[in-house]
């Protein structure tokens, strides 16, 4: 049985003239892990706001939970967890302070809130700083202060606009972890990102957007089967010589990408690529066989990297 | 031989870079600042002198306080008073903003200005801003017939240096400043608030109960009104008590800049 | 199931009149605001009555050795304390709530997205908008009685139709807190901020707080007693000198319309602002 909490159908959002999302189309079924891939400026949170009610489209269908969410926003937002990408901590209020006012306006109960004040601190790893003004807190505190907070009230599902930005490596790895146990206790996840591999840990399905429209959309598994080969081998001659070296490289594989750092060959052996390389006489200053990734079906749709 | 490049030279008057960035920050609020420097003055001599002199003269007859007329007993009082609140409001709020708000100053400081350069800089904006105030104020005043008398025009620069006495007595206070809701409520309530209505602005400091004209004495408002009347119409004042005037805001700015310059240097240091 | 906690709260007012813009738990906005008086300098917002309470002491008793008794209007002759305190009164309702409605909320607005994170809850803006202006007729009702406690004693408010004057200095913040918020929520730039102060000025000044209307020509009175404060003044006077006449309700009036279309332009704002 999969039902879908979320349909979007030719979704328009323009600022102005400028076309922000345009004409987008999918949807998220129940209990999955639905992820939004694209460089800046693509619309990834433009688009997420509009499901989190907070942002009116200017054209095209929008379901949440079976409702329009212009006409019931107070109703579709009960349902909702949200992690903004910019932080709207309440500066003037404590850590355990901004929890419980956040569940307030909620509706719930004091003592409903009180009993989760514990766990969630727990889960932001914030217990020593329970009584510490939010103004005080380092930046990545503040992001995991935000993601416990969108939790207070019980949503049925949760929106992440880059939630591990400015985490460090081992905070990830938590929030990872806590955020898969979400999704096993049924939780409907729909998080935009950066990083590749949070998008490949974390996500059953994606889009891949660009310029406001999506470029595709698959498991990471069939994206990279789709728009990829098995194995990648990256070579580097020097800064200065990448470029002229990359006619000679464009025979010995299927496709090959050129930047400013590296030449990257897609081909299903890599191995045997690298040989065929050194056997015909050049020499790269360093070479890296490696698995086919995401980062390469963004390169590929995009034509840029990621973190740009 | 020194490790230091010569080229690096630090610059002379360095006050006067700090100056320019706090003219060019004021610039952007030259409407609002412009738009007040006119109206207030304006509004006020109309409503207090004409609106509550004409209740006064009814009762008392024309020549009703210090024997003129009441918009020409309150002018001298109202041009210190908005000289004191023009530099107050430069001083204390560019100090804040530097240390608090944008902490601006810790960037000038990562140059070579130091807090001493600092301090003057927001110090002297305050005073051109005062000056051009009180320009304007003096100007409007004359309009009104209340600058009549042959050295009325003493009544500026007495305004001037009141500004600048409390201008400075600000800065040191404000340079001190950590939590700035608490302290500008103290100020705004507790400080200008009572100086400007108990310095025998709206009336002869005698007429207030003794207790209460203790507040007059020490307030800079006062000394710079007594000095203000003599000038515009002659008000009675001996020379001793000029001297005293004078001597007390002389007290003040060179106070107020001391500790302010120290403080500015200090906090900067830290 | 545990999750529907906040979704049952949420449905309670479905389907009801204005279920869009108004959830019907403002007062989780003025707990809010309670929560940060906590911890804030408490000093900071009750002294927040000692203004008006210098200008009686200066005036009434400084000036008003020089000016005696005067004519509040229908022959009746009171002290010059008694004449001025209700305006004081007006005034220092309209000052705080403007305050609270213009620079705390443009800081709210602007600043901290303090709003943009209320949005993102179940609230709908309208709640947003009662809850705060809510906590700013508190601290104007807490002032309000802070002034009066200081004023009665000194046998400045004749009547015991005074009383009155409480809640209607609460109605009167009340009215410029909500016109205030609407105004501010079309602002960009702190400097606009100031504009606020230019209009005021003017209306301290001339709405017959320190002398009768009667000083001016007649078309100027007119347009005078239009403005907002020269109403509240009008109202507030006639309370605490026991002037009682049916004409109040007028004043009255003029207050729930500035509630009523600051508050709906406000919703409306916040809506906009925050649903872009
Ligand atoms: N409030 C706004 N007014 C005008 N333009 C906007 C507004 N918000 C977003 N845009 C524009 O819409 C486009 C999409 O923005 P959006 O924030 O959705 O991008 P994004 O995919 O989330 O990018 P990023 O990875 O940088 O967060 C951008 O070109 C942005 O400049
Ligand atoms: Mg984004």
């Amino acid at each position: 049985m999969s039902e879908n909490l979320i349909e979007v159908q030719g979704l328009t959002k323009k600022y102005g003239e400028f076309v922000a999302v345009n004409g987008i189309d999918f949807h998220v079924r129940k209990s999955e892990s639905f992820g939004f891939l694209g460089p800046n400026g693509a619309g990834k949170s433009t688009t997420m706001r509009i499901l989190a009610a907070t942002s009116r489209r200017t054209s095209g269908e929008v379901s949440v939970l079976g409702r329009d969410p212009e006409i019931h926003g107070p109703q579709i937002r009960a349902h909702l967890g949200v992690v903004p990408q910019e932080g709207n901590l309440d500066v003037q209020l404590t850590v355990t302070e901004n929890l419980y006012i956040y569940g307030r306006y909620f509706g719930l109960s004091s003592k409903f809130i009180r009993s989760k004040i514990d766990d969630l601190l727990e889960f932001a790893q914030l217990e020593e700083k329970r009584d510490t003004k939010v103004d005080a807190l380092s930046g990545g505190m503040k992001r995991r202060l935000i993601i416990a907070r969108s939790l207070v009230s019980d949503p049925d599902i949760l929106i992440l606009d880059e939630p591990t930005t400015g985490l460090d490596p081992q905070a990830r790895h938590i929030l990872w972890d806590r955020l898969f146990r979400l999704k096993e206790d049924g939780m409907t996840l729909l998080i935009t990102t950066h990083y590749m591999d949070e998008a490949e840990q974390l996500c059953d399905r994606l889009i891949v957007m660009d310029k406001g429209s999506i470029m595709s959309e698959g498991s990471p598994a069939e994206l990279i089967r789709e728009h990829s080969t098995r194995e990648v081998l990256e070579v580097r001659f020097g800064s200065e010589q990448n470029v002229r070296m990359a006619p000679a490289m464009e025979k010995f594989c299927d496709r090959i990408e050129v930047l400013p750092d590296r030449i990257l060959l897609y081909t299903e052996d890599a191995e045997a690529v690298l040989e065929e390389i050194v056997g015909a006489g050049h020499s790269p200053k360093t070479s890296l066989v490696r698995r086919s990734s995401l980062e390469d079906v963004f390169l590929r749709l995009t034509g840029r990297s990621l973190i740009d | 031989m020194t490790l230091l490049g010569t080229t690096r030279k630090v610059p002379k008057f360095g006050a006067r870079y700090v100056l320019e960035s706090q003219i060019r920050a004021m610039l952007k609020f030259f409407w609002l600042i412009a738009a007040m420097a006119i109206l207030n003055p304006l509004l006020y001599l109309v409503s207090f002198g004409i609106g509550v002199g004409s209740l006064i003269s009814q009762h008392i007859g024309p020549h009703g306080i210090d024997g003129v007329s009441y918009l020409t007993f309150i002018a001298p009082a109202l041009l210190a008073s908005s000289a004191i609140q023009s530099s107050m409001d430069e001083t204390i709020f560019s100090t804040l903003e530097g240390f608090k708000w944008r902490k601006l100053f810790f960037g000038m400081n990562a140059t070579p200005q130091t807090g001493n350069t600092i301090a003057g800089g927001v110090f002297l904006a305050a005073m051109v801003r005062t000056v051009i105030g009180v320009s304007v104020y003096s100007a409007i005043l004359y309009f009104f017939g209340a600058m009549n008398s042959p050295h009325a025009y003493l009544a500026i620069p007495i305004a001037i240096f009141a500004g600048a006495s409390f201008g400075a007595i600000m800065l040191a206070f404000a340079s001190h400043v950590h939590n700035e809701d608490l302290f500008l409520t103290i100020i705004g309530r507790f400080l200008i608030g009572p100086m400007f209505l108990f310095s025998g602005t709206f009336y002869p400091l005698k007429s207030l109960p003794s207790a209460l004209q203790i507040f007059g004495w020490i307030s800079p408002l006062w000394h710079a009104t007594e000095l203000g009347r003599y000038a515009t119409y002659g008000h009675q004042i001996s020379v001793t008590m000029v001297i005293i005037h004078f001597a007390f805001l002389l007290v003040m700015l060179v106070v107020g800049l001391f500790f302010g310059f120290r403080q500015f240097s200090r906090r900067l240091a830290k | 199931m545990l999750l529907s906690a906040a979704v049952a709260i949420a449905e309670r007012r479905e389907g009801k009149f204005g279920d869009r813009y108004y959830a019907g738990r403002s007062r989780a906005v003025l707990e809010r605001s309670f929560i940060a008086f906590k911890s804030s300098t408490w000093f900071v917002v009750l002294s927040g009555f000692v203004e008006p309470v210098l200008y009686l002491f200066s005036f009434g008793y400084g000036v008003g050795r020089f000016i005696g008794n005067i004519d509040a209007g229908s022959g009746k002759m009171v002290s010059y304390a008694a004449f001025i305190a209700p305006a004081l009164l007006a005034t220092s309702a309209m000052n705080g709530a403007v305050y609270d409605s213009t620079w705390n909320v443009f800081f709210k607005m602007n600043q901290s997205r303090l709003y943009h994170g209320m949005l993102a809850t179940s609230l709908g803006p309208l709640d947003v908008a009662l809850g705060e202006i809510a906590w700013a007729l508190m601290r104007g009702l807490i002032y309000a009685i802070g002034f009066m406690a200081v004023v009665a004693p000194m046998g400045l408010i004749p009547s015991w139709w005074g009383v009155l004057a409480i809640p209607a200095a609460v109605l009167i913040a009340f009215g410029f807190a909500s016109v205030g918020m609407a105004i501010t929520s079309y602002f960009t730039r702190f400097q606009q901020m100031g504009a606020i102060n230019i209009a005021l000025l003017p209306m301290f000044l001339f709405s017959g707080s320190f002398y009768p209307l009667t000083v001016f020509p007649g078309w100027i009175q007119a347009i005078i007693k239009a403005l907002p404060l020269s109403q509240a003044i009008q109202l507030i006077r006639a309370l605490t000198l026991g002037v009682m006449q049916v004409g109040l309700l007028v004043h009255v009036l003029y207050f729930l319309v500035m509630i009523t279309f600051g508050l709906f332009i406000t919703t409306r704002r916040l809506d906009a602002l925050f649903m872009r």
